[in-house]
């Protein structure tokens, strides 16, 4: 993670406010390739706007933003996307493969038959994250693991410098946060793409994490996990006393005002990751 | 006994619906394929309420003295552009369908009232005319369906992906708003004609069944629209044909070789799911080992 490579993402005073509320300003970041960049902060902060930024999708209301050296541009092949699991409709006629043949093409006018090329690669991919077996099942049949995985797949089609992962462990047991954590990690490794990982929860990726990019009040702190969460950092940054505790290698935050009187790194209850039959009511029996 | 069928000069009658046939197959074809997105998209509420606007257009023309396909083709369009533009968000759509579709209807039945002409017309708009299509309404619904068919071949992928992905399909820069609107036009254009076909009170047969019987058989992005198209037209031919000899106007053959085929796929959907679709072992572990050290 050397900084003599040219960054994939590039942020000069980058500021970002609607109206009169600021979400963050004065943001100066260089991503190096094969860095692993986590965004945290409570609800609202602007972490999912700072995707946006990225993807094009929000223009800054002052500085600039580079994105492998290019303005962001929306549609852009250096970016790809790995959004929060959702569980899609039992009925969607899409297979697995099929979700990720439209990373690559989706884009493209018309109907025609893929290139050999892009299937060679929409199987790599799948192949890549251990999805090879169940590349022709029905996407709605998978579980929300397995949907993750066909997820980073379809993100990764496109061989892309940056890698944006918004809250993308959300509603995962801890096997398959781990599984999937851990095949970001591998691409960011072997193929030196930059990860943008935007999370409210960072125990699941702490020992991944390069560096901490922490947003809050409209303020952000960035540096090590060594660096920004502390009680120091953090009680600043709040503007309010704030403990980050280390228990058996875990950090966990108390005192943040948006969740009082418990702490505030907490996940939700892991979800049982089965697969759902056809029909079921997406939800039910959980 | 048997006054409801009798097929005895059924080679002859076949003659003289020559033109309705051409006009099912067509309109199975286009709403078998345009069926699957209303599927995909959730817009089966879209196509009721286009259906009752398409019904008044139908009905003024009828009164004004003018094409009739014309008019149906006139209030389908204006219902679409007002859902499309309105109503981009599945919420929003809903309402604004809610509030035009009893509108549309009560201006229809009004129109129907002043008409002085053919009860039978009348009744058509509702359930169905199809037997008496005659070569100027075959033209048109020929040109409509080339129309139809030609917009959803170029925007079949980036539609796809915007129906089953909106969000990552978002991130990558698609154009949701404009393939919204172009799909629904074009979702506008095949309730029209089905309006004329079948009637605007069963149009879903047409729209909404096939593809949600082929959708229980196939996850195959290819699979899945040749079937619903192959339902939608066993349903509007296999309709006519059944129709022909016996008094019992056609809708009825429509709508029941329609739920017919979709009970038979949710039969063979729920054999296959107990089988099991796709080979998968245990989800595998990642072979680098778990914990990577901090740097």
């Amino acid at each position: 993670m050397s900084g003599s490579a040219a960054p994939v993402l590039a942020a000069r005073g980058a500021a970002l406010a609607f109206g009169d509320r600021v979400l963050w300003s004065g943001l100066d970041l260089d991503l190096a390739p094969g860095e692993f960049l986590a965004v945290l902060g409570p609800n609202g902060a602007g972490k999912s706007t700072l995707l946006k930024a990225v993807l094009g999708q929000q223009p800054l209301s002052a500085g600039d933003l580079l994105v492998d050296g290019r303005p962001p541009g929306r549609g852009s092949r250096s970016v790809g996307y790995v959004p929060q699991q959702k569980s899609m409709d039992a009925a969607t006629p899409l297979r697995a493969r099929d979700l990720v043949g439209l990373g690559l093409d989706g884009h493209r006018w018309g109907m025609g038959r893929r290139s050999a090329a892009d299937r060679r690669r929409i199987d790599e991919a799948l192949h890549a994250v251990g999805a090879a077996d169940y590349a022709d099942a029905p996407i709605g049949l998978l579980s929300g693991g397995e949907q993750q995985r066909v997820r980073i797949a379809q993100a990764l089609a496109t061989d892309p410098r940056v890698l944006l992962c918004d809250e993308p462990l959300l509603s995962l047991d801890l096997r398959h946060q781990r599984a999937v954590s851990e095949m970001i990690d591998r691409r960011r490794r072997e193929h030196g793409t930059g990860v943008v990982f935007v999370t409210h929860e960072i125990n699941p990726v702490l020992d991944l994490v390069d560096r901490v990019l922490y947003i809050a009040n409209g303020q952000h702190r960035l540096g090590t996990p060594a660096e920004v969460m502390t009680s120091e950092t953090l009680s600043a940054l709040y503007g309010t006393p704030v403990d980050v505790v280390t228990v058996h290698g875990r950090i966990v935050v108390v005192g943040t005002p948006d969740h009082a009187g418990g702490p505030c790194e907490h996940h939700e209850q892991p979800v049982d990751d089965v697969r759902r039959p056809v029909g079921s009511v997406a939800g039910a029996g959980r | 006994m048997n006054d409801l069928f009798s097929y005895a000069d059924y080679g002859e009658l076949l003659g003289l619906v020559h033109n309705s046939l051409i006009a099912a197959a067509l309109l199975g074809v286009v709403g078998g394929l345009v069926g699957v997105f209303v599927q995909m998209r959730d817009m089966q509420f879209a196509v009721h309420g286009i259906s009752e606007l398409s019904f008044a257009g139908a009905a003024a023309a009828l009164l004004l003295g003018i094409n009739v396909s014309l008019g149906s083709v006139l209030g389908s369009l204006l219902a679409g552009g007002l859902i499309g533009l309105l109503g981009v968000r599945a919420r929003d759509r809903n309402s604004v369908i809610g509030v035009l579709m009893p509108f549309g209807l009560g201006l229809g039945v009004l129109f129907l009232a002043l008409y002085k002409g053919r009860a039978a017309n009348k009744f058509g708009l509702l359930t169905g005319q199809i037997v008496s299509v005659d070569t100027v309404q075959l033209g048109w619904l020929v040109s409509v369906s080339v129309v139809v068919l030609v917009g959803m071949a170029v925007i079949w992928r980036p539609l796809t992906f915007v129906s089953a992905d909106p969000d990552v399909a978002s991130a990558r820069g698609l154009p949701m708003g404009l393939l919204s609107v172009a799909f629904t036009l074009l979702l506008a254009l095949a309730v029209s004609l089905a309006v004329q076909v079948v009637g605007a009170l069963l149009v879903l047969s047409l729209l909404v069944t096939p593809a949600a019987a082929a959708f229980r058989v196939t996850a195959s992005p290819v699979l899945a629209p040749l079937l619903s198209a192959g339902f939608a037209l066993v349903a509007a031919v296999g309709g006519i044909l059944l129709a022909l000899g016996g008094s019992i106007p056609i809708s009825p053959f429509v709508t029941t070789i329609s739920f017919l085929i979709y009970l038979v796929c949710r039969g063979l959907s729920s054999h296959r799911v107990r089988a099991g679709w796709g080979r998968r072992g245990p989800v595998a572990a990642v072979d680098d080992g778990p914990a990577l050290a901090l740097r």
